[in-house]
C-alpha cells in the first residue's frame, strides 16, 4: 500500500497560527460523554446483531441519542435469554420476588432525577407531568412487589368438591410473556405491563415504544443491578412493526400483549400467535392514571387445580 | 502449503515407517505451524456469510454428516435405541430430513444399536481402545476392538496414546494404530488424537500424519471427555494433513471433529473451511464428520425455521 501524505502549504501553517493567535478558543472543561443506547438481553447490554441504530428525537424534532433498532435476530436471542431464566425466576418463592420488585423501585427512587430529566425530553408533557409519570412509575413498582405473595391468595383457594379429596386451584406464570409497551407513555406505560408478568413469574421479551425507547433503556439499568436475575426482562428497541411479528411467530413464547399495537394491526399478530395457540392480551386504551388494580396480575398466569386424596 | 522437505515421491511414505529413527525424522521433518497464521486463517474463513439456499444445503450436509453420539456412564439400550430412531428420522415431522451418518456408542451397546438401525444408511460406530484415556495394555485394546466389531460395528474410533506420543515414542503409537486397523477389519478405523492434550499446533500436525500413515481412515480430534475439544485452529491443520496426504498418495482420508461444537453455526463455519482448505471433495460423509449431540437439535430447528419462518425452542427437539 502506498501512503499519500498531502503537506499544507507553507501560507496555509501560517495562516491557521495566525488565526489560532488572533483568536484564542477555550478548550472544553471536559470531554462530552455521549450514552450509547442499547439492548438489554440475559443481563447483557448487547447492540443489535444487525448492527443498526436509529435516531430518537424530542418532540421538535432534536436528537437526543441514537437507539439500537433490533432485528429478528434479536428477538430470537432475547427469547431464548427469557426461555432460560424462566426456571429459575419461576421457581424463586413469590416473597423473594417481591423483594426484588421492591428493590426496583429502590433503584429507581435513587436516580429519580436522571428518569425526570429523561421523560421530560422524550415526551411532550410539561416538567409536573413527567414528575407525576416518574413517581407513579415507582409507586407501581411497589404495587407489584406487594403483590407477588398475595396474589394466589386472592384467586386460588380450597375448592369444595364431591369426593374424598382435597381440591386446591393456584395460578401458576404462564411462561415466556412477549410485550410490546405502550407507545406514547415512555416509562409509566414500559413499567406498567412488564412488572404484573414478572411479578407473577413470566420471564418476559418486551419491546420498548419506537418513538421513545430511551427510559426504557435506562430502566433496564436500573433492572441490571437490582438483584433480578439476567433474562428475566429482555428489552428490544426499534420498530414495533417489524419486531412483533416474529414474536407472535416464535413457537417458544407463550403469551403475547399487544397493548403498544393499535387496534386496527391487532389481527394479523393474534393469528399468527394462534398458530401456537399462544394467549393474547389485547386490552382497551390503557388508563395509566388509575389504579392498576389486578386485571394484568391475571393476564399470564395459568390456573393449575390439585386433587389431594383425604383420610390419609 | 506443500511439503517439500519430506521424503520424496509417493514410495517414500513406507520406508519412513521402517524404524523409529525414521519415523521420527519424518515427523520432525515436517513443516513447523505458523500458529498465529494457523489461527488467523481459521478466523478469516469463519467471516464467509452463508445465507438462504446456501444455508439450507449446508444444514442439509451438516445433517447427514453427524456421527449422533451417546458417551455416558449412565447409558442405557433404551436410550441408545431412541438414539437410533432418532438418526434414521432426525425430524420426524419433516420426512425431508436426511437420516444422519452414524450413531457412536460404547462396545457393549453395539448390538443394540445394530437391532435398531436394521435397514438403514446409518453406521454404526463404537469407540474402543480404553476410550476415553486410552490407558491399557495393547492386548486389552484389541480385545475392546474385536468386541465392537463381532458385535457389528462398522467404523471403530480409537484413542492413541497420548503419553507415550509426547514422550516421542512414535513408533509404539504406529504400530498401536496398526495393530488396532488390523483388528478391524473391514471397519472403517477413527483415529482420536486428543488435540486438547496435544499441546502445540506442531504435535497435532505429527499426529495427523502419524495416524494417517498407521493406516487411519479418519483423524478425530478429540473424545469429547477433555477441553478445549474441536477448535478451528486444530481443524485446519487436521485438514491440510489429510489434504497433503491425499496430494502425496492420491488416497482420500477423512477428518471428524468432535466436542464442543453445538451451534450450526459452527458447523456451517466447518463445511467452509473443509471446502476451503481440503477441498469440495472432502464435502462428504465419507470423508467429513461431526461428533455431536446436542450439534443436531441446533441444526434441526434452524432447518425448521428455513421451512417455517418462524423461530421455535428447545421444546420442539427430543433431549437426547
Amino acid at each position: 500500500m502506498v501512503w499519500r501524505h498531502t503537506l499544507p502549504s507553507k501560507a496555509k501553517v501560517s495562516a491557521a497560527k495566525a488565526a489560532a493567535k488572533a483568536a484564542p478558543v477555550d478548550p472544553p472543561a471536559r470531554l462530552a460523554v455521549r450514552k450509547t443506547y442499547k439492548l438489554y438481553i440475559g443481563g447483557a447490554f448487547p447492540r443489535s446483531e444487525s448492527g443498526r441504530s436509529y435516531p430518537v428525537t424530542d418532540a421538535h424534532g432534536k436528537l437526543l441519542a441514537h437507539a439500537a433498532q433490533a432485528s429478528r435476530k434479536d428477538v430470537r436471542d432475547a427469547v431464548s435469554a427469557a426461555r432460560k431464566a424462566f426456571a429459575g425466576w419461576s421457581g424463586a418463592t413469590a416473597y423473594n420476588r417481591g423483594q426484588v420488585l421492591y428493590r426496583v423501585a429502590e433503584m429507581l427512587e435513587g436516580r429519580r432525577e436522571q428518569f425526570l430529566a429523561e421523560v421530560i425530553a422524550a415526551e411532550t408533557g410539561t416538567a409536573a407531568d413527567a414528575a407525576a409519570q416518574v413517581d407513579a412509575a415507582i409507586d407501581r413498582w411497589v404495587w407489584y412487589a406487594g403483590w407477588t405473595d398475595k396474589y394466589a391468595q386472592i384467586v386460588g383457594g380450597a375448592n369444595p368438591v364431591a369426593g374424598p379429596y382435597f381440591n386446591f386451584s393456584l395460578p401458576e406464570p404462564s411462561g415466556v410473556v412477549g410485550i410490546i409497551a405502550p407507545q406514547e407513555s415512555s416509562l409509566l406505560g414500559f413499567v406498567s405491563v412488564v412488572a404484573p408478568a414478572i411479578a407473577m413469574g413470566n420471564t418476559v421479551v418486551v419491546i420498548a415504544s419506537s418513538q421513545r425507547p430511551l427510559p426504557a433503556v435506562s430502566l433496564a439499568e436500573a433492572l441490571a443491578t437490582s438483584d433480578l436475575p439476567g433474562g428475566v426482562v429482555n428489552l428490544l428497541t426499534g420498530s414495533a412493526a417489524e419486531l412483533a411479528p416474529w414474536l407472535a411467530s416464535h413457537l417458544d413464547v407463550n403469551c403475547l400483549d399487544l397493548t403498544g399495537i393499535d387496534p386496527a394491526d391487532r389481527v394479523p399478530l393474534a393469528v399468527a400467535a394462534a398458530d401456537t395457540v399462544k394467549r393474547v392480551f389485547a386490552p382497551g386504551p390503557i388508563d395509566l392514571a388509575a389504579d392498576p388494580g389486578m386485571s394484568r396480575l391475571g393476564a399470564f398466569v395459568e390456573t393449575k387445580t390439585v386433587w389431594h386424596p383425604t383420610g390419609v | 502449503m506443500t511439503i517439500t522437505s519430506v521424503a520424496s515421491g509417493t514410495s517414500g511414505l513406507s520406508d519412513v515407517t521402517s524404524d523409529d529413527a525414521s519415523l521420527r525424522r519424518f515427523l520432525h521433518g515436517l513443516p513447523g505451524v505458523d500458529q498465529v497464521g494457523a489461527e488467523g486463517r481459521a478466523v478469516a474463513l469463519a467471516t464467509r456469510s452463508i445465507k438462504t439456499t446456501a444455508k439450507a444445503w449446508a444444514i442439509d450436509a451438516a445433517i447427514g454428516m453427524v456421527d449422533l453420539t451417546t458417551l455416558e456412564g449412565s447409558d442405557t439400550p433404551g436410550k441408545v435405541r431412541s438414539l437410533c430412531a432418532k438418526a434414521v428420522r432426525p425430524d420426524p415431522s419433516d420426512p425431508s430430513t436426511p437420516p444422519v451418518a452414524a450413531v457412536c456408542v460404547y462396545p457393549d451397546l453395539v448390538a443394540t444399536a445394530v437391532q435398531a438401525l436394521r435397514g438403514s444408511t446409518v453406521q454404526i460406530a463404537s469407540v474402543a481402545t480404553a476410550f476415553p484415556s486410552g490407558r491399557a495394555s495393547l492386548q486389552t485394546k484389541l480385545a475392546d476392538v474385536r468386541d465392537a466389531v463381532l458385535a457389528g460395528a462398522t467404523e471403530i474410533d480409537m484413542v492413541i496414546d497420548r503419553g507415550a506420543f509426547l514422550a516421542g515414542r512414535y513408533l509404539q503409537v504406529f504400530d498401536e494404530i496398526s495393530a488396532v486397523k488390523q483388528a478391524c477389519g473391514t471397519a472403517h478405523l477413527k483415529v482420536i488424537l486428543e488435540t486438547g492434550e496435544l499441546v502445540t499446533l506442531d504435535s497435532v500436525r505429527r499426529a495427523s500424519w502419524l495416524a494417517l500413515l498407521a493406516g487411519g481412515d479418519f483423524v478425530k480430534t478429540s473424545t469429547g471427555k477433555i477441553s478445549p475439544a474441536a477448535t478451528p485452529p486444530v481443524a485446519l491443520i487436521m485438514l491440510q494433513a489429510v489434504r497433503d496426504f491425499a496430494a502425496r498418495t492420491g488416497e482420500v482420508r477423512g477428518v471428524k471433529l468432535a466436542g464442543g461444537i453445538r451451534t450450526t453455526k459452527e458447523a456451517v463455519r466447518y463445511l467452509v473451511m473443509v471446502n476451503e482448505v481440503a477441498g469440495p471433495r472432502w464435502l462428504s460423509p465419507h470423508s467429513f464428520r461431526f461428533g455431536a449431540s446436542t450439534l443436531l437439535n441446533d441444526l434441526l430447528q434452524q432447518r425448521h425455521k428455513l421451512t417455517t419462518g418462524a423461530y421455535d425452542g428447545s421444546d420442539y427437539v427430543s433431549i437426547d
